[in-house]
C-alpha cells in the first residue's frame, strides 16, 4: 500500500480530545480505591489505546506506507519481549531462591 | 505508485521502494530508541519495589504535577502535527506560530522536570540514594535529554521559518521533526502510566 492523504485538523483536534479524556480517566482511575484491584491492567490498556492514536494519527502510519509500520513495529514488538523476558527471567529466580 | 501530497515538491528522496529515503532512515531509528527505552523500562521495573532505604515512590511522586505534565506534551503534540499540516499547505504563518507553541510547550515541560528532580533531590532522593533514585533518574533524565533535543531542533527550524528558508518545499523536515517529537510523546505516555500510576 502506498502513503494516502493525511488526516484533517478536525481528525487532529479529535484524537487530542479523547488523549484528553482518557488521560483524566487514567487519573480517576488512580485515586478511585474501587478500581485498585483491577488498576494495572485497566492502567495498561488506557496508555495502549493513547499510544496507538498518538502513533496512526500523529505520526501518520494509519495513511502512510506500510513500510514503516513494518519498520517500527518490529523492533517495538522485540523491545516489549525483551521487557516481558527480562521480568520473566528475573522474578522467576526470585521465585525460586526464596521458593515462593 | 502514490505518494503524499507534501513529498510531490522538490525536496523528496525516495528510494526505489517509492519510501523518502530520510523518513525510512528516520523510523529505523525510531524503532532502535523503542529497544533503548524498552531496555530502561525493563530496569526500571526489574528494581521496582527494591530499594533498601526510602525515600520511596509512593513518598515523592506527585501524580497531579506530573498529569499537568502529560496534558502539556500531549497538547505540544497537537501542535506539531498542526504546524507540519500548516506548512504542508503552505501557510508558513500558522506554520511558524505552531512550531513556536510547539517548542514552548516542550520547554514548560522541561521546567517541570527540573523543577522535579530539585525537589526530588531536596527532599532526599538522589541519583545514587536507592534503587529507585537510579532508576527514575536514568530513565526520565534520558527521556528529558530526548525533549531537549527536540525543543533545539523546533527552535531551529521556528528561526529557518523566520529567516524565510523554510517552506512548503520543506514539509518533509518538518514531518521527520514531527516524527520524533511524537515519539518523545509516546515515550512519555508509557513512562507517566509505569512509573507514576503503577506504584
Amino acid at each position: 500500500m502506498g502513503e494516502q492523504a493525511h488526516a484533517t485538523t478536525g481528525t487532529y483536534l479529535r484524537v487530542a480530545a479523547i488523549l484528553v479524556i482518557i488521560t483524566f480517566i487514567e487519573v480517576g482511575v488512580f485515586y478511585v480505591p474501587a478500581f485498585q484491584s483491577a488498576l494495572v491492567p485497566v492502567l495498561l490498556v488506557l496508555s495502549a489505546v493513547k499510544f496507538a492514536l498518538v502513533v496512526m494519527f500523529y505520526m501518520h502510519l494509519k495513511f502512510d506506507n506500510r513500510f514503516f509500520s513494518f519498520l517500527f513495529g518490529g523492533p517495538l514488538l522485540l523491545a516489549l519481549a525483551v521487557v516481558v523476558s527480562l521480568l520473566f527471567i528475573f522474578y522467576g529466580s526470585i521465585r525460586l531462591r526464596t521458593g515462593m | 505508485m502514490a505518494h503524499a501530497p507534501h513529498a510531490a515538491h522538490g525536496e523528496a528522496h525516495h528510494t526505489s521502494m517509492g519510501v523518502d529515503s530520510r523518513k525510512m532512515a528516520f523510523w529505523a531509528f525510531i524503532g532502535s530508541e523503542c529497544l533503548l527505552f524498552g531496555s530502561l523500562i525493563s530496569t526500571y521495573l526489574i528494581y521496582k519495589g527494591r530499594s533498601q532505604v526510602g525515600p520511596y515512590p509512593h513518598e515523592i511522586l506527585n501524580i497531579p504535577f506530573t498529569s499537568f505534565s502529560t496534558f502539556d506534551l500531549l497538547m505540544s503534540s497537537l501542535a506539531m502535527v498542526l504546524a507540519l499540516a500548516a506548512v504542508q499547505r503552505g501557510d508558513m504563518k500558522q506554520g511558524k506560530l505552531w512550531l513556536l507553541v510547539t517548542a514552548l510547550l516542550g520547554l514548560i515541560f522541561l521546567g517541570g522536570q527540573v523543577w522535579e528532580f530539585s525537589h526530588f533531590y531536596h527532599e532526599g532522593l538522589g541519583l545514587t540514594t536507592n534503587l529507585f533514585g537510579s532508576t527514575f533518574y536514568v530513565l526520565t533524565g534520558t527521556h528529558g535529554a530526548h525533549v531537549t533535543v527536540g525543543v533545539i531542533w523546533l527552535l531551529t527550524l521556528w528561526v529557518q521559518a523566520l529567516r524565510g528558508k523554510l517552506g512548503r518545499a520543506n514539509a518533509m523536515t518538518v514531518e521527520i521533526t514531527g516524527l520524533y517529537w511524537h515519539f518523545v510523546d509516546v515515550v512519555w505516555i508509557i513512562i507517566f502510566t509505569v512509573v507514576y500510576l503503577i506504584q
